[in-house]
């Protein structure tokens, strides 16, 4: 493997991750050896309306895929009202492609309750809840664990720090649906109903959890206020890029030498990142990519130099969301890789509304026939037909997301469906699937 | 009707009511769900009883919510639930192969059990682990990087009375067993908490910047939080540096015309995207790449592509219209008048009156006293504005 070149190195950023490596950082005392608790000491010492200040100045964006500023999301939380607030934290994880807070959870635990405790004394919380995914169970033991170390060393509980804050902070399992990483399903599901989204206005910063001002944030954003409390705004925006400030953990899987957890200052580009991972698997060559998931448009090698920063993603047609960078070679098909993820929307559609929950089925069912070798010419019209039905008409983001890798997988490899439907490719799924697909 | 569930379950299920504020108990039905498998392996229609009894609920309400959720099992499981993950990224690294030796080895199909109770296998939707796929979980716990005769080699340890050790995560317990911790209640294992190590995917960004000796500099951890005092004067300073510097205003005019934008003022949706920049900060917008929108019969009022225009509009920000987000501007309609902010804030505030526990679409009056409440409620709204009680008493008060 060859070593990445000094300016490329120069792009890591380890500040959400630098703990990882200390294999005990999930017990209390190596946290605090390692300036654990030290942010919450200094917090709880400034006024609440001069840490928002100080996360609108950091710059700070949401990490959950929405990048939506966090100090004004904080803003927005009326004070004074006579209303509880509520931090609940979006541990659902579960974007197909995305894998960087369960290790954070699992391996530093400890960055997140501290960040819960910042968060909640600024927005005037007196109740937290991190309603983190079922299926994440080792992540859960050690959160589990923090907090309980957390509330034994007087960091939770009544009077922290003899601040005279009190906060609860509750770990609370989810049970296995993707629908609940929306941040108003997570909400309803929180209160113990289905997870299904709500209409939005009005939003959670004034009815969000118990219909109070409610601040919903991903794990990733909160674990970031601990640092930026330390070392300051100034230091956070020495990384990334002016509109996109700070580092961020890029989730690389796939085709490469070294898959992993690389975190980096925003706006590193894909070309930069595989310089990191060693480059491509042999006899792989890059052919497309997610740049957030399976929910942003696939990009292709083209885009090998499109800055990953929110800005940048955007201006080349798709989304940051949460940088899990899922890389294909040429040996993987984007037809059938589109099928496997709309039969995942399909399966987490929540049944809601209409176009999200009948169109992926029934793009499901397109699909099948495409890659069974029955497709017609008049299926991809079908296709994007009912991905502009779905776009922008479905009730939540989960069906937008659903639409994007249709078409942008036909708008960069149209050939390869049309291989299918004339014959050039051999079909990849057998006829027997498709029983009851007509 | 009475349950079979154990005095331990009913002490445990108090325990998990008791997170939760004293008047939103109905928080607790997930975990309570967990509780019930620990105890049955699925959610029976006794389980879901149990529930129903210990929050007040009907059984209609449990069952709606208890069918929701991938990971409430509602037929008897085996000690061990393998799920193979076959989502694109696993599915291209092989994990349909495994999961399909695994279902041929064992007989059995998804969401099925062995004849022996020991395994049950399902398929996974992603498990949040893609750099280190293809991955299956043992009772959600990871093996990472399987292969078909690696799985068979994993199973067969499992049914032949063994535990194999997970690749990250704790040693393994039961499904049971693994539905208490689900429920929120610690691992009591001794040291399985301390089980399981980073794996190398992991660590890898990492370990480069530690080889190399990458670090962020300037990090100073007694950089002072400033006040408000002192950030006031910091950006008057800022202004009045701003001010000295602008050539002539330009602005002051008040038409619609979106500045440098070159964009013409385009249609609600898409003004709403459109986050209003304050006056010189703007700056030219370069013209996007062509993205090529493959919807042929929207056309694009600007040039983004229209997945990241309808996830724009899904997050309105401070220059979005959000009449209930403080700090909000709102827009003047074409005569140029606000609507008054009461107006909207009344109206919606005998609409939550009538609807506490979640506005929209849930059944109101689940908890004892709730329709009374909301009839008062509604009526209150009527003697403060008139706005809206016909509509609270339609959807508060339940016949």
């Amino acid at each position: 493997m060859t070593t990445p070149r000094p300016e490329t190195l120069a792009k890591l950023t380890p500040v959400l991750t630098k703990r990882w490596l200390s294999p005990d950082a999930w017990r209390i005392g190596t946290y605090e050896q390692l300036d654990g608790y030290a942010a919450l000491r200094k917090a709880l010492k400034a006024h609440p309306d001069d840490l928002i200040q100080l996360i609108k100045d950091s710059g700070l964006r949401g990490r959950g895929g929405a990048g939506f500023p966090t100090g004004l999301k904080w803003g927005f939380i009326p004070q004074g009202d006579g209303k509880p607030h509520y931090l609940v934290v979006n541990a659902d994880e579960g974007e197909p492609g995305t894998c960087k807070d369960l290790p954070l959870m699992t391996h530093d635990p400890h960055a997140l309750v501290e960040g819960v405790i910042i968060a909640s004394y600024a927005i005037r919380a007196a109740r937290a809840y991190i309603y983190i995914r079922g299926e994440a169970v080792h992540a859960a033991r050690r959160l589990r664990n923090a907090v309980q170390e957390a509330y034994d060393k007087g960091y939770l509980g009544r009077n922290i720090l003899r601040s005279g804050y009190d906060l609860e902070l509750v770990v609370h399992s989810g049970a296995g649906a993707y629908i609940c990483g929306e941040e108003t399903a997570l909400l309803d599901s929180l209160e113990g109903f289905r997870g299904q989204p709500r209409l939005r206005p009005p939003f959670p910063a004034t009815h969000g959890l118990y219909a109070s001002p409610t601040v919903v944030n991903n794990v990733g954003t909160i674990a970031s206020v601990p640092p930026i409390v330390l070392g300051g705004a100034d230091w956070w925006k020495s990384m990334g890029t002016e509109k996109s400030s700070g580092p961020m953990i890029y989730s690389l899987s796939g085709r490469v030498v070294n898959p992993g957890q690389y975190e980096c200052s925003m706006g590193v580009t894909l070309r930069e990142l595989l310089e990191l991972a060693g480059g491509m698997q042999p006899g792989h060559n890059l052919r497309f990519w997610t740049p957030g998931g399976s929910s942003t448009p696939l990009l292709a090698a083209e885009h090998l130099d499109v800055p990953l920063d929110f800005e940048g993603v955007a201006a080349a047609g798709s989304i940051l969301g949460t940088t899990a960078t899922q890389i294909f070679s040429d040996q993987d098909c984007p037809v059938y890789a589109t099928y496997r993820w709309l039969e995942f929307y399909h399966h987490e559609s929540c049944g809601k509304c209409t176009p999200c929950r009948e169109g992926n089925y029934w793009m499901v069912r397109v699909y099948r026939r495409i890659l069974a070798g029955q497709g017609t010419h008049e299926d991809l019209d079908t296709l994007l037909d009912t991905c502009d039905n779905i776009l922008g008409r479905s009730f939540c983001g989960l069906g937008d997301g659903a639409t994007s890798s249709v078409t942008s997988s036909l708008q960069y490899f149209k050939q390869d469906y049309l291989d299918y439907i004339e014959g050039r490719t051999a079909p990849k799924l057998s006829e027997k699937t498709l029983v009851g697909a007509h | 009707m009475t349950t079979t569930f154990t005095d331990e379950t009913r002490e445990r299920a108090r325990d998990i009511i008791a997170r939760y504020p004293a008047d939103r108990s109905r928080s607790a039905l997930l975990p309570l769900l967990h509780l019930v498998q620990a105890e049955e392996g699925y959610v029976s229609p006794a389980g879901v009883a149990f529930c129903a009894e210990v929050l007040g609920l009907n059984k209609a309400q449990v069952g709606a919510v208890a069918t929701f959720y991938t990971m409430y099992k509602r037929k008897p499981t085996g000690d061990f639930l393998v799920s193979v993950c076959t989502n694109t990224m696993c599915n291209v690294l092989g994990g349909q192969e495994v999961y399909d030796t695994l279902a041929e080895h064992l007989g059995v199909g998804h969401d099925e059990t062995t004849a022996d109770g020991t395994i049950t296998l399902e398929h996974a939707e992603c498990l949040a682990a893609c750099d280190y796929g293809p991955v299956m979980t043992v009772n959600y716990d990871f093996f990472d990087g399987v292969d078909a005769s690696t799985a068979v080699g994993v199973v067969d340890e499992l049914r032949a009375g063994g535990r194999p050790m997970p690749t990250r995560g704790a040693r393994l317990c039961t499904l049971k067993e693994m539905a208490v911790q689900l429920a929120g209640f610690a691992d009591e294992r001794d040291g399985a908490v301390a089980d399981g190590g980073p794996g190398e995917p992991t660590l890898r960004g990492l370990r480069l910047a530690q080889q190399h000796g990458v670090s962020v500099p300037g990090f100073d951890p007694n950089t002072p939080i400033r006040s408000k005092a002192e950030a006031d004067k910091a950006a008057a300073e800022a202004k009045a540096k701003a001010e000295a510097a602008k050539p002539a205003p330009v602005e002051a005019s008040a038409a619609p015309v979106k500045g440098s934008d070159g964009a013409s003022a385009p249609t609600g949706a898409a003004a709403v995207a459109e986050p209003a920049k304050p006056a010189g900060a703007t700056e030219p917008a370069k013209p996007a790449d062509a993205t090529g929108s493959t919807t042929r019969d929207v056309k694009a009022p600007d040039d983004k592509s229209p997945q990241v225009r309808t996830a724009e509009t899904r997050q309105p920000d401070a220059g979005t219209a959000a009449p209930d987000a403080s700090g909000t501007k709102v827009p003047t309609d074409a005569t140029g008048t606000a609507p008054e902010a009461g107006d909207a804030r009344a109206a919606e505030a005998a609409g939550v009156a009538a609807n506490p526990p979640a506005g929209d679409g849930k059944p109101a009056g689940d908890e004892a006293g709730a329709q009374e409440r909301n009839l008062t409620e509604a009526k209150a709204g009527t003697d403060a504005d008139g706005a809206g009680p016909a509509d609270a008493n339609e959807t508060g008060a339940q016949k």
